[in-house]
């Protein structure tokens, strides 16, 4: 269960929203999972929520910053837009695909300060003042990175689509294990699923790569 | 005359070696554009209204409230007010909006009332005596079927085979044709036979749809020493391809179209927006760089292809895009028929086949759906066979790699498994015994071996149910099938360029089956190049057509098209330089980048040098494959190929889940043009079958009538951790080679299902009735054999 769903248990005692013009219940739980921490752009209304004051973005477009590659971007979005949509329809960076849009399939997957999370499921506004890595980045000069060269050594694609999740899943993978374990494999790459069954060459890919060390 | 042939394995350059990928860099890079990354200036965002109900007439419509809101560019009603809607998810009106959000906004806006209707969505057993013979057609008979996208072609062909009961007037004629109705449907309805005591019949769901008899299957049967009974059956499932269906279209003028479509067909899709867009096919131009998946559902632009180009044009031509969402993609993008049956079947004690007899059912949405070939790939000499097709409300069937066979192998496969367990023979020595009832009896007799060695089937096989320790069951099973695979009709142009540089232009596409790699390699083995050199133009109407990419016929077709175009391009560039090489142009050879003498190599042109000589003008050549075998001379492409594969499972008969341990193959495709990417498809269609056998399922609300796990968590493919160590053998040298080229999506897609099936029958010692093999039918099959031994 997500946090935002526990806050529609109502077993639990009302859940203390100020009511303010232009924040519904609904809204509310639609940004309730932005953390305090998020920094302030737009100069948010707050809300109390749970106790603690917390900023609210829109309705409406509201101006947003994001870190994508070490490129810093500025653009106004909707509050409600995810991560995903901002970097694929804002950006035009679309290495990450969008399949299932929740959280299902890891075609999305970007890197979030390094780690591995499902671009589909979070929104925009929460990833400011982050570090997003996008499959994109992995080709420096023209050069592809060594797990992206195990890919094509290997046959790790056949369509394609889910390729760029898988890509980063693994590099985010490696970067945490340099020799996986078969249980490492199962934990690390379950988040990420392929129609045309390209399993047996990202098996392969890895098992390349990890024998080199990187 | 050109020698078209292909070269024998002395004169193969590159043909026949393990080449990558030739777009594997772009996909890993994330450089590769698919439709759905296609963002053009001032594109507008598109959402559908869906019926939420299975069946149901629309009674009213209204979209003022969000015509009225800000950003609402176009809204298109898809199904008036007094049509009817045969599934949930069904279109009913489209809207464009400047952003997504805004447009959801709206689509939440416009008001759809429906009057419910009666729905059917179960493909459980039809109840005795209800299936009916398929009478005349009535004009919503044929209405529906417009309605359900039903191709033209076979709506012609039910008015011919049946008639109509009604009389179609002049004024009739002409709303119908206003309404998109094709005049050959209307020719058809003109001409058929009415038979007016017809109409007002009650439709049943269940209709007769085939009965054969071959042979005296009652005197077999009396003869036969062994007879098995069974139930079988394969579940619905979905396409799921990663990459929805949808497109993005503009109108670039008043009457000009430019697509970018999700599609296996981009020469074919012009030809099927003209009539409903009343443009020529020649306005419209479709592009296509990378598909994200089709496995036989997109071959059409849908309606709500069509429907994107009709906001563009109501938005003043800006680009729309309409992508479908995951729910929708599951519930109506496509859908593989269910098929079940009871089957008898017979032998002598010997393992002999005699007889076969099945009742056999199935849907295919409101279509209904015919009877999957059966018995498969075993001609068994006495049959009878009926089959049901139900009418149901679950959204309309799809081709799906290898339509109707997986299901075939299903039925038949696990039906003479049974047999061979009753006669306490190895299922290996029981299909060996009757291979001369195939028709490639060689082949199956070369693969088998193979195959069984690759698994260990001679050591590890056991009878049923006795290789049991604890809870883990283990077991091995196998299965057989066949299909065509005969080359499309393919046009290649292709160019050398003084510079040397040489590029292909062809209105084919990669749907992730290796085809960029596939004619680059036939075209670089051919002038002694590397596959990379070759630049690929593919994917757009501009070039010449090639045909869609389904049946397995894309290889046979693309491969001989561009074998054709170079071999001529070739000869041009020889005749240029062999007088400067003091030879004659078919002393020539053209090998590891060079043109030179074949028996002196001292004579040589690099292959930069050679091409300088062409002159200003570059050689183009075209090259054609026909459809008609005997039109292409020499003919390039084949039909017809077998393959074997086997499964270990192991099953936990406390928990009821089933692992494949173990899966292999042994695969013919007559010549392989690269062994890297021909093992990828037979890898990938295993691991495709072991989802399809384990967890897929279209789980439909009997109440409801609505799709219950229209997402990607219930509704489940395969992981990374469900797929074991896969081998896979491709057959190459005599008696494979010179036969051609043949296709290979569809073959190894079809035994996983009964492969893994016999696996965990021969692990547990009963059958599991129907595929996907889950762990409540696993415990139900365990939990009735233990009664019926108590």
């Amino acid at each position: 269960m997500r946090d935002d769903e526990s806050t529609q248990d109502d077993s639990k005692g009302p859940v203390a929203v100020e009511d303010k013009p232009g924040v519904s219940r609904r809204d509310f739980l639609k940004i309730s999972t932005v953390a305090a921490a998020v920094p302030v752009v737009a100069g948010p209304k707050g809300v109390i929520a749970a106790g603690q004051e917390v900023p609210v973005y829109g309705p409406g477009k509201v101006p947003i910053e994001l870190s994508v590659n070490g490129k810093a971007y500025k653009t106004s979005l909707e509050p409600r837009v995810t991560l995903l949509d901002a970097l694929r329809d804002s950006l035009d960076i679309t290495g990450a695909k969008r399949v299932c849009d929740r959280a299902e399939c890891g075609a999305c997957t970007v890197l979030l300060d390094g780690k591995a999370v499902y671009a589909c499921s979070m929104l925009a506004i929460e990833a400011q003042g982050k570090k997003i890595t996008t499959v994109e980045s992995m080709t420096e000069g023209g050069e592809l990175h060594p797990i992206q060269q195990a890919f094509v050594d290997n046959d790790g694609s056949q369509c394609g689509f889910c390729t760029p999740g898988f890509v980063l899943a693994c590099k985010a993978m490696l970067d945490k294990h340099p020799d996986p374990t078969p249980e490492d494999l199962v934990h690390e790459l379950s988040g990420n699923v392929c129609r045309c069954g390209t399993y047996a060459g990202i098996r392969a890919a890895i098992a390349q790569v990890a024998r080199k060390g990187a | 005359m050109a020698d078209y042939q292909w070269p024998d394995p002395e004169h193969r350059t590159l043909i026949g070696q393990r080449v990558s990928r030739v777009d594997s860099p772009d996909k890993v890079a994330g450089r590769a554009r698919y439709t759905y990354d296609v963002k053009r200036p001032g594109m507008l965002f598109g959402k559908m209204v869906r019926s939420p109900y299975a069946h149901a007439k629309v009674v009213s419509i209204d979209i003022s409230a969000a015509e009225k809101m800000p950003g609402v560019k176009a809204i298109e009603i898809v199904q008036k007010q007094g049509s009817t809607v045969h599934w949930a998810g069904d279109e009913v009106v489209a809207v464009a909006a400047v952003d997504e959000a805004t447009a959801e906004d709206a689509a939440r806006a416009i008001k759809v009332q429906y009057q419910k209707l009666p729905h059917l969505v179960s493909d459980a057993e039809p109840p005795a005596g209800a299936a009916q013979s398929q009478g005349p057609l009535s004009i919503d008979d044929i209405g529906d079927m417009i309605d359900n996208q039903v191709p033209d072609n076979q709506i012609i062909g039910q008015i011919k085979q049946y008639g109509v009961s009604f009389k179609v007037t002049e004024d009739e004629a002409k709303e119908a044709k206003q309404e998109g109705v094709s005049d050959a449907i209307i020719d058809a309805v003109r001409k058929a036979e009415v038979h007016p005591e017809a109409a007002g019949a009650v439709k049943s769901n269940y209709q007769k749809a085939a009965t054969q008899t071959q042979g005296d299957v009652d005197k077999a049967f009396g003869e036969a020493e062994v007879v098995s009974e069974g139930l079988y059956g394969a579940s619905m499932i979905t396409h799921c391809c990663m990459e929805p269906h949808g497109s993005t279209s503009e109108w670039t003028d008043s009457d000009h179209l430019l697509v970018h479509m999700s599609t296996q067909n981009v020469s074919g899709i012009a030809g099927q927006m003209a009539e409903p867009l009343k443009v020529p096919s020649s306005n419209i131009r479709v592009h296509q760089d990378h598909v994200g998946g089709g496995f036989g559902s997109k071959f059409g632009p849908d309606r709500w292809g069509i429907v994107t180009a009709q906001l563009s044009r109501k938005a003043g031509g800006h680009p729309v895009r309409f992508m479908q969402e995951r729910d929708a993609e599951l519930k109506v993008a496509g859908a593989r028929p269910s098929a079940f049956a009871r089957v008898k079947v017979g032998a002598r004690k010997d393992g002999t086949l005699v007889a076969w007899q099945s009742q056999s059912w199935g849907s295919g949405g409101p279509g209904g759906g015919g009877m999957p070939p059966i018995p498969y790939v075993f001609a068994i000499p006495n049959q009878k066979k009926e089959h049901t097709a139900i009418r149901t409300n679950v959204g309309p069937s799809r081709a799906w790699r290898a339509p109707n066979h997986p299901q075939a192998a299903v039925l038949t496969m696990c039906a003479l498994e049974d047999l061979a367990a009753k006669l306490n023979m190895d299922p290996y020595e029981f299909f060996l015994k009757n291979i001369e009832l195939t028709r490639l009896p060689n082949v199956y007799r070369d693969e088998m071996p193979i195959a069984a060695e690759m698994i260990g089937w001679k050591q590890k096989w056991r009878p049923r149910g006795q290789n049991i320790s604890g809870t883990a069951a283990r077991g091995l099973g196998m299965s057989m099938h066949t299909w065509g695979g005969r080359g499309h009709a393919s046009d290649c142009d292709l160019t050398i360029y003084p510079d040397g540089s040489v590029d292909i232009k062809m209105g084919t596409q990669d749907i992730g089956t290796g085809t960029r790699t596939c004619i680059a390699v036939v075209a670089a083995d051919a002038l002694g190049l590397k596959a990379e050199n070759i630049k690929l133009y593919i994917g757009d109407t501009q070039y010449p057509p090639s045909g869609g990419s389904g049946g397995s016929t894309t290889p046979g077709g693309v491969s001989s098209s561009t074998r054709r175009a170079v071999v001529d391009a070739r000869d041009a560039l020889f005749a240029k330089v062999a007088p400067g090489l003091n030879a004659k142009p078919e002393e020539l050879e053209a090998r590891d980048g060079q043109v030179r003498v074949a028996s002196d190599h001292s004579r040589s042109l690099s292959w930069k040098d050679a091409c300088a000589r062409i002159g200003a003008t570059p050689i183009t050549c075209h090259g054609h494959n026909d459809q008609a075998a005997s039109k292409n001379k020499p003919d390039l492409t084949n039909s017809g190929v077998g393959g074997v594969q086997m499964a270990e499972v192991e099953v936990d008969t406390e928990t009821g889940i089933v692992q494949v341990t173990r899966m292999v193959a042994a695969q013919d495709c007559g010549l392989v043009i690269d062994p890297k990417m021909a093992e990828s498809s037979v890898l990938g269609a295993m691991i495709m079958g072991i989802s399809s056998a384990l967890f897929e399922e279209k789980v439909m609300d009997s109440r409801t009538g609505i799709m219950l796990n229209a997402d990607m968590e219930f509704y489940r493919l395969a992981g990374f951790n469900d797929v074991p160590e896969l081998k896979a053998h491709m057959m190459t040298g005599k008696g494979y080679d010179e036969r051609g080229v043949i296709g290979l999506g569809e073959p190894p897609a079809v035994s996983p299902c009964a492969a893994i099936s016999n696996a965990v029958a021969n692990a547990i010692g009963i059958r599991v009735p129907f595929v996907p093999l889950t762990p409540d039918r696993v415990l139900a099959a365990l939990h009735n054999n233990a009664k019926a031994g108590a």
